[in-house]
């Protein structure tokens, strides 16, 4: 039987790892390659690695530096930030990526989601979901690592990059990410009702239960962290225990 | 022992070969006939779209200079997820498309029977009975990294070497002699996916 996965998130700005609260007051938190080698060690089901400054400093993914990081990383690895064509994949899924994240592209220019799909396959394309609450209810997408409004419903925008050929959903609530209270339920719920694609429940993750909640009311296939796993003694093991614990299947 | 690893512009060619480095093997990433013809061992991987990834092998003479070596010349074939779909005598990804034909069956789109996700991705049981020398110290039973939304149906039950339970159950290894091919990705697999790989490089 298949395992929920558990996953955790780096996020890169400007030369090393950062965690942020909201996608603001980013925090230092060491490198990349001493995080991965680590998570190897831990045998973590899966990793997510997004260049957050790409696209803001309108530059291409650091080619050379996944290239290095990719090496080092022995468990399957989704790689995110700046990408903004099909050659920008082949060149991150030629250095060692898995999968592709997708997120200000597939607002932008959605036939990106489409194209890569048609050489590479749906199961390496990741579409990646920012989305904070609107004061009034519902939700809206972001773009540009949370610094773009689009007006776009994650509900209709999760639908379009499905119907594209998008193989998988990485949904993260902008309100929730950091502040380690929880995900953002009603968010995850909404797009995994709507979709038949597997969907990564991401931002708010703080205590083992949270990931339960993700999974058992939100309806999500996967759970994304990272807040609880820099700054707090819980680890991905721990968390996994728990998940079991609670009746969901675990690799432990 | 010289382990070619074929490039053809599809995927995480350079996990692969990283993964074979770290279980003893010497790796030469390559799209040479020559290179192929004097390796020990020979690894398709690939991640992509059936057609699109034929295309590529007919495109660049691959077919003929595999074909050599492993159905005349029985080197160790290994093919990594499309890498096994290629086996098949057809896939059905972007139209119906001539595979290489050296294991009977056609390469078809998962079906939810259960309400299961498509694609399917992340770690799964590989169920085998152990008769195969690839799964050799490797329980029945261990999770193995998946990510696919197609599935290779073997004609002969016989060339089935493991099954997963997902939409029914689906093969997820295959075999005929020195020819293999997993669905999931060993390179990605830790302990188990790198024994795998052990095993493999050990086949003469």
């Amino acid at each position: 039987m298949i395992k929920t996965r558990l996953i955790p998130t780096l996020l890169y700005k400007d030369l090393g790892l950062v965690k942020g609260e909201a996608f603001d007051s980013w925090r230092r938190i060491g490198g990349v390659v001493q995080a991965i080698r680590v998570y190897n060690l831990r045998e973590v089901d899966e990793l997510v690695f997004l260049d957050i400054s790409a696209t803001g400093e309108g530059r291409p993914p650091d080619f050379e530096a996944i290239d290095e990081y990719a090496d080092n990383c022995f468990m399957p690895l989704t790689v995110g930030g700046g990408i903004r064509t099909v050659e920008d994949v082949r060149k991150l899924l030629a250095a060692g990526a898995d999968k592709v994240a997708i997120n200000s592209a597939a607002v932008k220019t959605p036939e990106i989601i489409r194209d890569t799909a048609r050489v590479f396959g749906a199961q390496c394309v990741v579409v990646s979901i920012d989305a904070r609450a609107r004061p009034g209810g519902g939700h809206e997408v972001f773009i540009n690592s949370g610094a773009l409004g689009t007006g776009l419903d994650p509900v209709e925008h999760a639908r379009m990059a499905e119907s594209m050929g998008a193989g998988e959903l990485l949904v993260t609530s902008i309100d929730h990410d950091g502040l380690m209270a929880g995900y953002d339920i009603e968010l995850i719920k909404a797009v995994s009702g709507a979709v038949s694609i597997p969907v990564i429940a991401s931002g708010g993750a703080g205590k083992p239960q949270d990931f339960v909640d993700a999974i058992q009311q939100g309806n999500a296939t996967a759970v994304a962290a990272a807040a609880i796993f820099h700054f707090t003694e819980t680890t991905p093991s721990e968390v996994k225990a728990y998940m079991k614990q609670a009746g969901i299947n675990m690799r432990v | 022992m010289s382990v070619a690893v074929i490039d053809y512009g599809m995927g995480n060619i350079d996990s692969v070969v990283r993964a074979v480095e770290e279980c003893g093997g010497s790796p030469v990433l390559t799209r040479s006939g020559r290179d192929i013809a004097e390796a020990t061992h020979i690894i398709l991987p690939g991640v992509g779209a059936f057609a699109e990834g034929m295309e590529r092998l007919h495109s660049l003479s691959l077919v003929e200079a595999l074909e050599e070596q492993a159905l005349g010349c029985g080197i160790p074939f290994l093919g990594i997820c499309l890498g096994m779909q290629f086996l098949a005598s057809r896939g059905t990804e972007g139209g119906e498309v001539p595979g290489l034909g050296w294991i009977d069956g056609e390469v078809t789109k998962l079906e939810p029977v259960n309400g299961e996700r498509i694609p399917h991705v992340g770690w799964n049981d590989v169920e085998h009975d152990a008769q195969s020398g690839l799964f050799r110290d490797i329980p029945s039973g261990k999770d193995f990294y998946f990510v696919h939304s197609y599935h290779f149906k073997c004609a002969n039950p016989g060339d089935a070497l493991a099954s997963t339970p997902y939409c029914g159950g689906f093969v997820s290894a295959v075999g005929r002699g020195n020819v293999f091919g997993v669905q999931f990705h060993p390179e990605k697999s830790q302990r188990a996916g790198f024994q795998l790989i052990r095993n493999f490089l050990a086949m003469r």
